[in-house]
C-alpha cells in the first residue's frame, strides 16, 4: 500500500449539513465524484493527502530500483528494469495530475514532500542490497501495492479511480517480472538462491508494514472508508497478501522468515507474526536505513534542476513574445 | 624515433579508392569479416555506453516528464545495443552472445566514441552530448538503411525511427536551454565547448571504415560531416551558442584507447557477470 496513515478529516453523521448528507448519499450509491462538483472540505483535503502521498511514493519508489539499473546483469534485464522504473515515474505523473484536479499544484505537493510535511511509503526507506532485491521488490512490494490498488479502482473520486485503473494494469506486469527474477535466482546457483532467501528475509516484514498498523490502532480508517477513499481495512489486506504470497514462496523453495506462520483451517487463512511496529514508527519518523538518502536524492534532483526548469519557462515566454501577432 | 603512421585519417573514401577498388558487394573475405565485426562493435558500443550514461538519470531528472523521456531514450539505445551486438556475435561466429560482448569484454575491446563515455555533468551537458551524437547517429543510420548487408539495413531502419525522435527532442531542448536564461546559456556554451573536440572523433575514419565503405556496408564517416553540420549549426545558432573554432579532435575510442571513465562504467555494469561467472539471470 502506497498510502499509509493518511489523516482523515470528517464530520460525524449527526453534525452533517444537508449538502454533506446529500454527498454521502451519492457515495453510498457508488456515484463517482468529479473535480468540479461540490465536496466536503475534509474529503478534498484527505484525498489530497492520500493521492499526494501515493504520487510521492511512486517517484521516491524509483530510487531503490533505480539503484540497480546500471548494474543489471543482462541487456534484457536492464531494459525490463528501466521500463519498470520509468513506469513508476509515469504513475507519479498520473497521480500528480489527479491531485491537481483538487486544486493543488504539483510544485506545491513536491514542496511539501521536500520539507518533510508529506510522507511517502515507508518501504522505500529500506535499501536494495543485491540483485535479488529487484526480484523481491517486484514480487512483494508491487504485490502489496496491487493488493491495495485493485480495490481503489472503485474509489469514489473519479480522477483517482481512473488513474488507479491505468496503474493497476502496469503493476501486474511489474509483479510478474519481479517473480520471474525470483524464479531465476531460486533455481540458479547456490549463491543466487542464498541471495533470493536473503532478500525475502529482509523485505518480508517491511512489506507487511506497507498495509499500515492494525485496524484497532488506525484512527482515520472509518471516515475514509465511509467516503470510499479507502476500500478495505489494513488487516484485511494484510491477511489477503500473506495468504497469496506464502504459496508463491513455497513454489520458489524459499522460507518465509516467520517461525509462527501456520495455516489456520478455521479462518481459511494463515496465522502470522506481526511486523515490529516500533521499527515502523521509527522509519516514519525518519530513522529508517535510507530515509536521508531517499529524500536527499529527491531534493537534490529538484534543486539541481531549478536552472533547467527556469530556462524552459524563460524560453517559452520569449518564444511567445516573438510570435508575430496574427493579422486581423 | 621514427614517426609512426597515423591510424586515423579524415578521409576514408580517399583511401578506399587507393585500395584498388577491391570493394563491390561480394561476400567479405576473412580479413574484412574482422573489420565488419569491429564496425558492429562500434555501433553496439556507442548505443550501450550512451544508453548506460542516460540511464544514470533515471529517478534524478529535473522534472518528471524529462526523467521519463531520458529513460525512454536509454531504453531505445539498450534495445539497439542488443541488435548490433547480437549481429556482431553472429558475424564473429565464436559462439558469443550479445550479453557476452557487453558484459565480458574489458575496456581495450570496447569500440565506442569517447564522447559517449563522458560523465553526464548537469542535465544540460547530458542533452548537449545527446544532441551532438543524435545528429551523427541520425545521418549514419540513414546511410546504413542502404547498406549492402541487409541485416545492417534492417537494424538501421528500425533504429532510425527511434533516433529521429531523439534528435528532434534533443535539438528542441538545446535550443530552449541556449535561448533560456543567462545561466542556462552559460551552461550550454560550456557544455558545447567541452564536448566539441570529442564530437569530432565521429568523423575520423580508419582502416576499418575504409573496408566498410569499400564493401558498401557503411559510409565513410568523414562523408557525414557536411550533413551533420547542416543539422547541428542551425540549431546551435537558434540556441544563440557560439560554435567552437577548434578543429582538434580527441581520438582513440573507436580503436579501444579510452578515457579513464570507461573503466568505471564497466566495473559497475559488469559487476554481477564478473562476480558470479556463468550464472543465469
Amino acid at each position: 500500500m502506497y498510502a499509509q496513515l493518511v489523516k482523515s478529516e470528517g464530520t460525524s453523521r449527526e453534525d452533517m449539513s444537508p449538502e454533506e448528507i446529500a454527498f454521502q448519499g451519492r457515495i453510498d450509491r457508488n456515484e463517482k465524484i468529479e473535480p468540479k462538483e461540490w465536496m466536503p472540505e475534509g474529503y478534498r483535503k484527505t484525498l489530497i493527502r492520500q493521492i499526494g502521498q501515493h504520487a510521492h511514493s511512486e517517484i521516491v519508489g524509483q530510487l531503490p530500483e533505480g539503484n540497480w539499473i546500471t548494474r543489471a546483469p543482462t541487456l534484457e534485464r536492464k531494459q525490463i528494469l528501466l521500463a519498470k522504473v520509468q513506469d513508476e515515474a509515469g504513475h507519479g505523473l498520473y497521480l500528480y495530475c489527479a491531485a491537481e484536479t483538487l486544486g493543488v499544484s504539483r510544485d506545491e505537493l513536491l514542496e511539501r514532500l521536500h520539507s518533510g510535511d508529506m510522507k511517502y511509503s515507508s518501504i522505500f526507506n529500506y535499501p536494495t542490497l543485491t540483485w535479488a532485491d529487484m526480484g523481491a521488490v517486484g514480487w512483494l512490494v508491487d504485490g502489496a501495492a496491487i493488493m491495495n490498488q485493485v480495490p481503489l479502482q472503485r474509489t469514489s473520486y473519479g480522477p483517482y479511480s481512473r488513474a488507479m485503473i491505468r496503474i493497476c494494469k502496469e503493476e501486474s506486469f511489474h509483479q510478474r517480472q519481479g517473480y520471474a527474477i525470483m524464479m531465476k535466482m531460486a533455481n540458479g546457483t547456490p549463491a543466487q538462491k542464498k541471495m533470493a532467501q536473503d532478500a525475502l528475509n529482509r523485505l518480508w516484514y517491511p512489506s507487511l508494514m506497507m498495509f499500515g498498523p492494525s485496524d484497532k490502532d488506525s484512527v482515520h480508517s472509518a471516515q475514509s472508508m465511509a467516503w470510499k477513499i479507502k476500500m478495505n481495512t489494513n488487516d484485511e489486506l494484510r491477511q489477503k497478501f500473506v495468504d497469496q504470497t506464502v504459496p508463491q514462496a513455497e513454489y520458489l523453495g524459499l522460507t518465509v522468515p516467520d517461525p509462527d506462520l501456520k495455516w489456520n483451517e478455521e479462518k481459511g487463512g494463515y496465522d502470522f507474526s506481526e511486523p515490529d511496529w516500533d521499527e515502523f514508527y521509527q522509519v516514519l519518523k525518519g530513522n529508517g536505513p535510507c530515509n536521508k538518502e531517499r529524500l536527499g536524492a529527491r531534493v537534490k534532483a529538484w534543486e539541481d534542476g531549478a536552472w533547467y526548469r527556469d530556462a524552459m519557462v524563460a524560453h517559452a515566454k520569449k518564444k511567445a513574445s516573438r510570435r508575430p501577432v496574427a493579422a486581423e | 624515433m621514427p614517426s609512426l603512421p597515423d591510424i586515423m585519417t579524415p578521409n576514408a573514401e580517399e583511401l578506399a579508392k587507393q585500395d584498388g577498388g577491391k570493394g563491390g558487394h561480394a561476400p567479405l573475405p576473412d580479413a574484412d569479416q574482422d573489420a565488419f565485426f569491429e564496425f558492429l562493435l562500434r555501433m553496439g558500443d556507442n548505443a550501450l555506453i550512451l544508453g548506460h550514461r542516460n540511464s544514470e538519470w533515471c529517478g534524478h531528472g529535473p522534472q518528471l516528464e524529462e526523467d521519463i523521456a531520458m529513460s525512454n531514450i536509454a531504453l531505445d539505445l539498450i534495445g539497439q545495443t542488443a541488435l548490433w551486438l547480437g549481429l556482431a556475435a553472429e558475424v564473429e561466429g565464436k559462439g558469443r552472445s550479445a550479453d557476452d560482448l557487453a558484459y565480458l569484454r574489458d575496456v581495450w575491446d570496447f569500440r565506442n566514441l569517447l564522447l559517449v563515455e563522458r560523465p553526464n555533468g548537469d542535465f544540460g551537458a547530458t542533452l548537449m552530448r545527446q544532441f551532438l551524437f543524435d545528429a551523427f547517429h541520425f545521418h549514419l543510420l540513414q546511410a546504413l538503411t542502404g547498406s549492402a548487408d541487409p541485416r545492417v539495413a534492417e537494424i538501421a531502419a528500425k533504429s532510425l525511427k527511434e533516433v529521429s525522435y531523439h534528435l528532434e527532442r534533443s535539438a528542441e531542448q538545446v535550443i530552449a536551454l541556449g535561448d533560456g536564461t543567462e545561466e542556462s546559456r552559460k551552461r550550454m556554451q560550456a557544455a558545447l565547448d567541452d564536448q566539441w573536440s570529442y564530437a569530432l572523433e565521429m568523423f575520423l575514419g580508419d582502416a576499418t571504415d575504409v573496408t566498410m565503405a569499400a564493401s558498401g556496408i557503411a559510409p565513410d564517416p568523414a562523408g557525414l560531416r557536411q550533413a551533420w553540420d547542416d543539422t547541428v549549426l542551425p540549431v546551435l545558432a537558434e540556441a544563440t551558442l557560439d560554435v567552437p573554432d577548434s578543429t582538434f579532435a580527441h581520438k582513440g575510442g573507436k580503436q579501444g584507447t579510452h578515457t579513464e571513465h570507461l573503466g568505471y562504467i564497466l566495473a559497475e555494469m559488469q559487476f554481477l557477470q564478473r562476480a558470479y561467472p556463468g550464472a543465469e539471470w
